[in-house]
């Protein structure tokens, strides 16, 4: 099981490489969901099945499937590949990039000098989380499910074309 | 069952969040942006989780959850306005956004 940890977690690092690197918006979407799928098996693997299903079918599935129909919908061409190559220069990615690395080992030293394992493994299954979720943390449910409703009318009114008048007789949408 | 250090799953989780803030810092493609910031959302999610395997308790998952919920809002809100971005200006590029008298 350790070994399966490791696997995955190398596959979502690799993966979340390409995708910041890729210059077309597909190519680098379809490697976000490749590495979504790879944390879903790393939260398997340390007992956690309900999350792990959750974040295939919502975060891999749902979430992703919006992203890929909206770029579909931008139609990016070939000008657009264009623009990201020229863009990625080395000069400006190296000064951030340099940056991010010093920050990252500082980090993984940090990590690395606490030794605690974690004890005998124990699976929390749906059945814990649906009691924490609607009983301790019944607020934070009432909150989200407000944050959805905000989310759902805030989409709604972006998403609207406006319907613009050219005469009294003649309206169309534009576009 | 399954003995994995705790620091090494704090690592990974680290080292996307970090991966998608380079991807935030580095890319000019709001899309790119965007992208970037679902895996930030995600890392953080991993960190909840393994917190929540390390004492044994539900909570992290309970949080994992509620990251879900934002990261959708989140999402949904911002394609939304990228759509309205992109018929209004034809480009994606956020330093042509930066002309926007405001």
């Amino acid at each position: 099981m350790e070994i399966a940890f490791y696997i995955a977690a190398l596959v979502a690092i690799v993966s979340t490489i390409m995708v910041i690197t890729r210059l077309h918006a597909v190519h680098a979407l379809l490697y976000l969901i490749l590495s979504l799928l790879a944390v879903a098996i790393i939260f398997f693997v340390i007992g956690a099945p309900f999350i792990a299903a959750l974040e295939v079918i919502i975060y891999a599935g749902a979430i992703m499937v919006l992203f890929v129909f909206v770029v579909m919908m931008l139609n990016l061409g070939k000008a657009a590949v264009e623009q990201e190559n020229q863009w990625l220069s080395a000069k400006s990615w190296l000064g951030p990039g340099i940056v991010a690395v010093i920050l990252i080992a500082e980090l993984l030293y940090i990590l690395l000098s606490l030794q605690s394992a974690r004890p005998e493994g124990t699976i929390i299954g749906p059945k814990e989380v649906g009691t924490s979720l609607f009983r301790v943390y019944i607020i934070g449910v009432e909150l989200s499910a407000m944050l959805l409703l905000a989310g759902i009318v805030g989409a709604y009114h972006l998403g609207k074309r406006k319907k613009q008048t050219l005469h009294r007789f003649m309206t169309g949408e534009v576009e | 069952m399954i003995s994995i250090a705790v620091a090494h799953g704090l690592i990974l989780a680290a080292i996307l969040f970090v991966l998608g803030l380079i991807g935030l810092l580095v890319r000019r493609n709001i899309v790119f942006i965007l992208m970037s910031i679902e895996i930030m959302f995600n890392a953080a999610g991993v960190a909840f989780v393994l917190g929540g395997s390390r004492w044994m308790q539900a909570d992290g998952q309970v949080m994992f959850i509620f990251i879900l919920a934002v990261a959708a809002a989140e999402l949904s809100i911002g394609l939304a306005l990228i759509l309205q971005i992109y018929q209004r200006t034809k480009t994606l590029d956020t330093n042509a956004l930066s002309k926007m008298r405001g």
